[in-house]
């Protein structure tokens, strides 16, 4: 018997006109959480679909415990005990918490193939029980938290007797607190002996975690070492192929006059008694629980939902805003959370998504000009330097960074004085978030006020000029930068009520 | 944004110049169209002697012309990922009240058009603000309620009569020429020519894909989607308006169940034209060319005495393979 579980050697995947993955190794053991590092684009996610059956390789052997295997669909992958749980949930809001996890693997009566509604929503009592939870199986999917959507999908890896399961960025939408509580039931599984692929962009994941980091770079394998053999710096260089000396470039910008001002905002069920002001250069963090009411609130200053009470001022004009088009028409531009859904064209070009809200800029009374607009199309992505051949590469083939740059790119085709930025570095790898970082402080220096909603610690203290903390709808705390600490806001975001929403 | 040693990538320039690829050019949905319609005159010639003749492939449009006037707004509402099936209803409520108006209310033909062209836009309006004001509901559910109610209406105002006796002037419209060319093909031509600048060429237009692409994007882009929505399907109840000019001065009269199953016939003209209902494909070239197909299809097999019924299955079968080839062409290059 092998040592190892799983072992990949000389994984090579190649798409027309890409290599998604050249010469690749890993090794698994039993009973090890695994961390798997890489920038977007590193083949991460080729990587995962080949051990999942999902591709075939071009070249390399696949040993399942000593054994050469291959797949050639999902289906075989599962039946050996492999399973993936995806960044993204994918499951039928509508339908039952046991009807979730068994979905494609229902258990029948062997004769009558009658479904055993009975058998099932036992086991999968048991198995939440086992995995420390009490949601109800019967339960209806769609009520449940993202966090314990979550614990749904790794119920359901159990339950096709997974030995070997694959966590694509699990906590990527997930606060602290829901985090340590998959922390806490991924170790549990690894003490029955399941191994555990952990793919995630955060640090403090691999850390608490992971007891063997495997890194890989555009597609090549860089090396793998035990978490405690290298420091952090060391696996920046490993991801990124160059030292990254300073994450955050906090820049000296002058802050200027007041710009927008909020008062008294209010939206019942929401939040309530928000007010602050912000001045010109000066980036204001956001930061919070997730569902603190703090994009709910950006959402009403950008016209998606209205509020009901108190009043927005923007260069001492009183604002009525009802759509976000009078929203960048005044002065005030949001980059939302989701870039893909809300943010992006994904079926456009670069150029036209980034043209999209400024038509009327190039444009004569209604007629386009294509000439002018692919010309500032191509100055604004490389203003913000989008990485493409062309204005015209389509939204959805670029990295999570690169998508995001064109959704800022986006603001710049209006005349702002406000810009909103929601979650900017959510899901971008590290190399493209610290781009995101530049263009960001250099946007305050251009004079734009900046609010910018955070759930990273490190990043809201890196880069704002005072932070807002909001608990409940309502901002709790306003720190200036030489109160900044970790401790600090999380007492703020946190503060006495006891804790609710504890997931499971 | 000057360069700096840790910006991590080069700085890079971006080409602004559209890519052009032959294989692109030629793999277009409008060339096989164009094929087919080719196929469709050439397969008329050989059956019928009195098919190929320019005179005769220009009068032949006079007689399948007037329900494409809605095809172009339903194109746009199939590229915002919409659809309205109240438009042959809609042509039915106002010819009858263009009807009613003239021979019942003594008022002038002009009037009587005007009110015509006023109602079909009505009817459009109400669809658009019931299906931005009810966005949980389908456009299916709601034009349908629509489609079921504007035919009622038609019926109580006319009950189950016809109503004709127009002014000879009024029969312009369906039979009369302009310098030889019949009155119906000039507007048809201005029509499509002036459609197809506004989905090509506008900002409105670019409007209509985005919506048709991505509606939470485009909202957030600051795109006003309800008021695109809306002034769309009034577009539509106006077309259908125009339809139903033509089409009650061609037959000489209304009557209630007039220009029923229109809806189903537009839209599949709109479909064989490349306009695809999962929104934001299609253009507008391609519904001209399948309006053409679908015409002269119906024209050629009249004359050599297929029934109409052949028709049915005809144009379903062209439909489906309007709607299976792209699919099919897509697997084959993925590989």
């Amino acid at each position: 018997m092998s040592e190892y579980v799983l072992e990949l050697k000389g994984i090579t995947k190649r798409f027309p006109g890409v290599t998604a993955l050249n010469n690749v190794h890993f090794k698994l053991k039993k009973g090890e959480i695994h961390a798997l590092m890489g920038e977007n684009g590193a083949g991460k996610s080729t990587f995962i679909k080949v051990i999942t059956g999902v591709h075939s390789p071009n070249e390399g052997e696949i040993f399942l415990d000593g054994k050469p295997v291959t797949f050639t669909n999902p289906i075989e992958a599962q039946d050996v005990g492999i399973a993936a749980i995806y960044q993204h949930v994918t499951n039928y809001p509508d339908l039952s918490v046991t009807e979730n996890i068994f979905i494609g693997h229902e258990k029948v009566h062997p004769k009558t193939k009658r479904l055993l509604w009975r058998e099932m929503y036992q086991e999968a009592k048991s198995i939440l029980a086992q995995l420390g939870s009490s949601i109800d199986p019967k339960r209806e999917m769609g009520t449940l938290s993202v966090a314990q959507q979550q614990i749904i999908e790794i119920a359901k890896a159990i339950s096709t007797n997974a030995r070997i399961i694959i966590m694509d960025e699990p906590t990527a939408a997930l606060t602290a607190r829901e985090s340590e509580e998959l922390y806490r039931i991924a170790e549990g599984l690894r003490d029955q002996g399941t191994s555990i692929i952990f793919i995630s962009h955060r640090f403090e994941d691999m850390y608490r975690l992971a007891s063997q980091v495997t890194v890989f770079r555009d597609a090549n394998y860089i090396g793998s070492w035990g978490v405690n053999e290298i420091t952090n710096d060391q696996l920046i260089v490993a991801m990124v192929g160059r030292e990254i000396t300073q994450v955050f470039p906090h820049k000296k910008h002058p802050i200027g006059e007041e710009v927008l001002r909020v008062e008294r905002l209010g939206k019942t069920g929401y939040f309530a008694d928000i007010s602050f002001s912000l001045r010109r250069g000066e980036i204001l963090g956001l930061t919070g629980l997730v569902g603190a009411g703090r994009t709910e609130m950006c959402e009403t200053l950008f016209g998606i939902t209205n509020y009901d009470t108190g009043s927005v001022y923007l260069k001492e004009e009183k604002l009525q805003i009802r759509h976000p088009k009078d929203a960048m028409k005044k002065g005030i531009g949001y980059l939302s959370e989701d870039r893909q859904k809300q943010g992006l064209i994904l079926q456009w070009g670069i150029g036209r998504n980034i043209t999209l809200p400024a038509l009327e800029r190039f444009s004569k009374r209604g007629w386009l000009n294509e000439r002018n607009e692919g010309q500032l199309a191509k100055q604004l992505a490389e203003k913000v330097h989008v990485k493409a051949k062309s204005v015209f590469d389509l939204a959805s083939s670029l990295s999570g960074g690169n998508q995001q740059k064109v959704a800022v790119a986006k603001l710049l085709t209006a005349d702002l004085d406000v810009i909103i930025l929601d979650e900017p570095t959510k899901g971008v790898d590290i190399g493209a978030k610290s781009a995101i970082y530049e263009i960001i402080q250099d946007l305050a220096a251009q004079g734009y006020g900046i609010i910018m909603v955070s759930s990273e610690m490190p990043e809201v203290i890196g880069m704002s000029d005072r932070i807002a903390v909001m608990k409940e709808g309502r901002i709790t705390k306003m720190l200036e930068r030489d109160e900044f600490s970790q401790e600090a806001i999380l007492a703020a975001a946190m503060s006495e009520t006891p804790d609710k929403t504890k997931a499971g | 944004m000057a360069q700096k040693n840790i910006q991590p990538y080069m700085q890079r320039t971006l080409s602004a110049d559209r890519p052009f690829s032959t294989r692109q050019f030629f793999f277009q949905w409008e060339w096989l169209l164009a094929a087919i319609l080719i196929g469709v005159i050439a397969l008329n010639t050989s059956l019928s002697p009195y098919f190929l003749n320019i005179n005769s492939l220009r009068d032949a449009t006079m007689v399948f012309l007037d329900k494409a006037f809605i095809v172009f707004p339903m194109a746009f509402i199939m590229i915002m990922r919409d659809i309205d099936i109240s438009v042959g209803s809609t042509v039915a409520l106002s010819s009858v009240v263009m009807a009613t108006v003239y021979n019942s209310l003594g008022a002038s033909m002009e009037m009587a058009v005007v009110t015509c062209l006023l109602v079909g836009a009505i009817c459009g309006l109400v669809n658009g603000l019931l299906i931005v004001k009810f966005k949980e509901l389908s456009a299916v559910i709601i034009t349908l309620a629509t489609m079921i109610l504007y035919r009622g209406i038609a019926y109580i105002i006319l009950e189950d009569q016809a109503s004709g006796n127009f002014p000879e002037w009024f029969g312009f419209f369906g039979w009369g020429y302009i310098y030889g060319i019949p009155f119906i093909l000039i507007l048809f031509v201005i029509v499509a020519f002036l459609f197809g600048l506004l989905l090509h060429k506008t900002t409105f237009g670019r409007h209509i894909y985005a919506i048709g692409h991505n509606d939470v994007a485009s909202k957030f882009s600051g795109v006003n989607v309800d008021r695109v929505k809306v002034i769309v399907f009034t577009l539509a109840g106006l077309m259908s308006a125009v339809t139903a000019v033509f089409l009650a001065s061609r037959m000489g009269s209304t009557r209630p169940n007039i220009a029923s199953m229109y809806e189903l016939d537009v839209i599949a003209m709109a479909a064989l034209g490349g306009i695809s209902t999962a929104g934001g494909k299609g253009r507008l070239i391609g519904t001209v060319i399948a309006i053409l197909i679908v015409g002269y299809l119906q024209y050629g097999l009249g004359l050599i005495n297929i029934p109409s019924q052949t028709l049915l299955i005809v144009v379903g079968a062209l439909l489906l393979f309007a709607v299976i080839v792209p699919k099919l062409n897509l697997s084959r290059f993925k590989k």
